[in-house]
């Protein structure tokens, strides 16, 4: 057994309606020990409505090295970006 | 209901000032020396939000000082330009940083005697009382939750921590009567519901420390002679070190500011 606690991914959530936000990871030897970091770390300045903490090990992730076979297909599909209609002002987090 | 002094009222307040206000100054020792970056930050926002509500209670007390005595002190004035035996902070709070236990420990049992005192105050007939316990109540909810789990953490970790943690009780538990103890002229403020009456939170703390110290696997300490005087000014060695480290700046050079 590692003698260092594990790392977590932190996502806090700034207001109701809105996905929660990768903001960066910390160590904490579990899951509430997590939170409470994450709370004193990352949220000083009254930034959020909740937390979610993710072992770091439990993401899958693609390599950037994989970014061309991914991504770069949709970039001749321009009928899939959505930038052809007006927005009102009014709405935002759209 | 009686007349309340404002004297009395002003004891009262330096009394809840000033035990935040030196447990921040230990507090802040640890910037830059926590076990973890995490803790490292966790200990010096503790910090912080007991130095905010010294201030407020310094506020407040001041504006009382001018009452009776014409021209109250401010904050500066109370935190900076106070000798050791004016200080009315509890002797539990001035103890040293000790080891991370050492410090977990002290925190623990202030903080799980400042979340009853709080909630008590928050009822209290002055209103601006009533209103800064209200607030610092919030904060204090969670300085407790976090100290409590570092007392279950370390108590019921490894032999060596279980140990250190267990000592560290040990050589703490006689500063917690006084927590307990009506200072002078407390009583009368007490019964006329300005401020909390201390004697009744002894049952409740005790209820809760004894859970706590249960869970840890510690035991908790037999009875000792419980060390006295903070509330009157009679300090233990250790607070003239905090007052020098604390006090240098504004003693050595008068009025400065930034």
């Amino acid at each position: 057994m590692s003698s260092e606690w594990p790392l977590w991914e932190i996502f806090i959530r700034s207001q109701h309606g809105l996905a929660h936000k990768h903001v960066g990871s910390l160590h904490a030897a579990d899951p509430a020990m997590a939170i409470k970091n994450a709370r004193d770390v990352y949220t000083r300045r009254n930034e959020g409505v909740s937390i979610w903490a993710v072992r770091s090990s439990d993401i899958a992730a693609s390599s950037p090295g994989d970014k061309e076979a991914l991504f770069e297909p949709a970039n001749s599909k321009v009928y899939r970006h959505p930038t052809f209609f007006p927005m009102p002002d009014e709405v935002k987090h759209l | 209901m009686s007349p309340v002094s404002d004297r009395a009222l002003f004891d009262a307040l330096l009394r809840l000032a000033d035990s935040p206000l030196v447990l921040a100054q230990r507090l802040g020792a640890w910037v830059g020396k926590g076990p973890i970056l995490e803790e490292d930050l966790a200990l010096t926002n503790v910090g912080l939000d007991l130095l905010g509500q010294a201030r407020l209670w310094f506020a407040y007390a001041g504006e009382v000082e001018a009452r009776y005595a014409g021209e109250g002190r401010d904050e500066d004035q109370l935190a900076y330009l106070r000798d050791g035996n004016a200080f009315r902070n509890l002797l539990l709070v001035e103890q040293p940083n000790g080891n991370f236990a050492d410090t977990m420990a002290r925190q623990f049992l202030f903080d799980a005697w400042h979340e009853l005192a709080l909630s008590e105050l928050a009822r209290s007939r002055d209103a601006r009382i009533a209103e800064i316990a209200a607030k610092s109540a919030k904060e204090v909810a969670y300085h407790v939750e976090r100290s409590a789990d570092w007392v279950i953490r370390l108590g019921d970790g490894t032999p060596e921590s279980h140990a250190k943690m267990q000592a560290a009780i040990e050589a703490l538990w006689m500063y917690t009567g006084e927590m307990f103890v009506a200072g002078a002229n407390e009583s009368s403020l007490a019964e006329a519901g300005i401020v909390a009456d201390v004697r009744a939170l002894a049952t409740p703390w005790r209820k809760h420390v004894g859970a706590v110290l249960a869970e840890a696997t510690l035991a908790v300490p037999a009875d000792v002679h419980m060390q006295n005087g903070g509330k009157e000014g009679v300090h233990t060695e250790h607070l003239g070190y905090v007052l020098a480290e604390m006090q240098f700046l504004q003693r050595a050079y008068p009025n400065a500011l930034w």
